[in-house]
């Protein structure tokens, strides 16, 4: 017993109040207003720092061309019809890219992992070409598939594919055993519990596993453009570094930014209207 | 209907060799009976009630109902987990639906089942609700109409009621007597609460630990159930008796 010197600890103890913060809040949100002012801060500070730059600074517009520049040969650009066809190219092979590996992988990631057996058979295997970076297949497509459309999308079908396998293996690992159990014991055979209650239940894990994943087809279509190709937004950020034309490369890294902000933001969209049990806030 | 446990032997396979869960159960539980099987946490009760269900095979001896030997899960046994188990993209309704959808009942009619049971537990204000928005006295009773709605010939138990608080807890037991009372349902519980198993049960299997056995089988008489019984002595007998018992198992278990 210490009870002969009760205060020692405490003169050892730096004491301190949390003091309340509204912009170093922890696990809370800020007000709404606040976050507005921030999100639209995150970007124009940006922009106005680039624009005070080029504006005051004296930098050759081949090395670092100003916003206004930037617009006008975004101008050109989208009165030439390069940007559209570049766009469309682009986004046609990631979405047949992508798609076709979505559809390969959420079955054999969800069905497969279900069972102990098949997510034995396929686990290792797919763990170790996972560690294969994409890209590196680019030589061995060109070999065994020629430059055409489809060694580019098949890059993208490997690079998404066994991500997205074990990606969705891994929410399926997190479905509580008493829920599977119980739909046992409601007289669900083993078809209609994959069905109806894994599915389901994996869903919004499974779109979360899309976001990250479209974000690495999108990055490699541009990879595959670089190396070979006649029309794309890589390509043409490729060529129009060879010609010095800064201006037109931020251009195509501004679309490049936007369109893949967009897409992922509709499966956010997506994943809200579809699963809205699994939302968070109330 | 009668549930029959037949020579029940449990082992699990161990680091450390073989781990004796349930040794020798034997029990015979009849139409109609409210059972609670009472015993300490880890005295292997949640074990017992997944050999009843089917979810788990016996290493001996057999669980029977009505004679048929029970070799897998089925619809009828009605289970409550203790964790909250409802479908959380499903709305209540279709929670309770969801047993009936899944062994081909049409639609019309296993809503109104659906319909019957939301009400007999009370809870047909919340049809349009998702889980989420339940207390968690709301989601058990969901998930006791959930089980009931097949009709079954058994509602299993485990622990339905541990992680409510007292006064929600109090609420649930006068429902589940009304409800016992009301659908001549045969029910077969398991607790680690004394007191809880002498208010609800009309006879108690008391198990001691390490392995799980039968150490007493105990009748439990009491004039009439309310919560006033609660204050009547006979009540203060049997749950002291069990108390001591439970007691004791635990010094032995200390002690090994
Ligand atoms: N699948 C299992 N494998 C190994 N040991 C288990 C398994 N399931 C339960 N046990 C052991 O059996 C004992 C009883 O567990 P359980 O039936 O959950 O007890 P209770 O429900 O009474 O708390 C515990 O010691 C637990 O560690
Ligand atoms: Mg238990």
């Amino acid at each position: 017993m210490k009870q002969e010197d009760p205060g020692s600890i405490r003169s050892h103890l730096q004491s301190k109040t949390l003091r309340p913060t509204v912009f170093w809040r922890v696990a809370e949100d800020i007000p709404p207003r606040l976050r507005t002012v921030f999100n639209v801060t995150s970007i124009a500070l940006p922009l106005f720092l680039w624009w005070l730059a080029t504006t005051f600074g004296q930098f050759d517009p081949k090395f670092l061309p100003s916003p206004a520049q930037v617009l006008t040969a975004f101008g050109q650009l989208l009165q030439s019809g390069a940007l559209l066809k570049d766009t469309v190219a682009s986004v046609w092979r990631v979405g047949v890219g992508f798609l076709g590996a979505t559809l390969l992988s959420i079955p054999i990631g969800v069905y497969g992992c279900s069972f102990a057996s098949i997510r034995a058979l396929l686990e290792p295997l797919f763990g170790f070409i996972r560690y294969m970076p994409a890209p590196a297949f680019i030589p061995l497509l060109i070999l065994y598939l020629g430059i055409e459309e489809e060694p580019k999308i098949l890059l993208i079908v490997i690079g998404v594919f066994f991500f997205n396998v074990l990606m969705a293996m891994d929410t399926v690992k997190f479905v509580p055993k008493d829920l599977i159990e119980s739909t046992f014991m409601l007289g669900g055979n083993r078809l209609a519990t994959l069905l109806q209650v894994i599915f389901p239940y994996v869903l919004p894990g499974l779109i979360d596993a899309c976001r990250i994943n479209l974000a690495a087809a999108w990055q490699l279509v541009i990879v595959a453009e670089l190396i070979a190709a006649t029309e794309g937004l890589g390509r043409h950020i490729s060529v129009a570094g060879r010609f010095l034309r800064t201006d037109e490369i931020f251009v195509y890294l501004i679309i490049i930014g936007v369109i893949g902000m967009t897409l992922d933001l509709s499966l956010q969209y997506l994943m809200r209207v579809s699963c809205r049990w699994a939302d968070q806030k109330r | 209907m009668y549930l029959q446990m037949v020579g029940l032997n449990k082992h699990f396979e161990t680091k450390n060799g073989p781990l004796v869960v349930l040794k020798d159960i034997d029990m015979n539980i009849k139409q109609g009976e409210f059972i609670c099987a009472v015993g300490a946490s880890g005295s292997g009760k949640s074990t017992l009630l997944r050999q009843i269900a089917g979810l788990d095979a016996p290493t001996a001896g057999e669980v029977r109902i009505d004679g048929q030997t029970v070799t897998g899960p089925g619809p009828d046994r009605g289970m409550v987990f203790q964790h909250y188990t409802l479908y959380p993209w499903m709305s209540v309704q279709k929670n309770t639906e969801f047993g009936l959808k899944l062994q081909g009942v049409p639609k019309k009619i296993r809503r109104e089942q659906a319909n019957y049971y939301l009400n007999v537990v009370g809870l047909t204000p919340f049809a349009k609700a998702l889980p989420k928005q339940l207390s968690g006295g709301m989601k058990q009773r969901v998930a006791i109409a959930r089980a009931l709605a097949s009709e079954p010939k058994v509602l299993l138990m485990d622990e339905p009621f541990g992680s409510l608080d007292v006064h929600t807890k109090e609420a649930m037991h006068e429902f589940m007597l009304e409800l016992w009372q009301r659908t001549q349902i045969t029910v077969f519980m398991i607790t680690h609460d004394v007191e809880e198993a002498v208010f609800l049960a009309n006879r108690i299997y008391a198990l001691g630990s390490r392995p799980g056995t039968v150490r007493k089988e105990m009748a439990i008489d009491l004039p009439n159930r309310s919560t006033a019984v609660k204050r009547h002595s006979r009540f203060h007998d049997y749950r002291d008796e069990l108390m001591d018992l439970m007691r004791q198992h635990g010094r032995e278990a200390l002690a090994v």
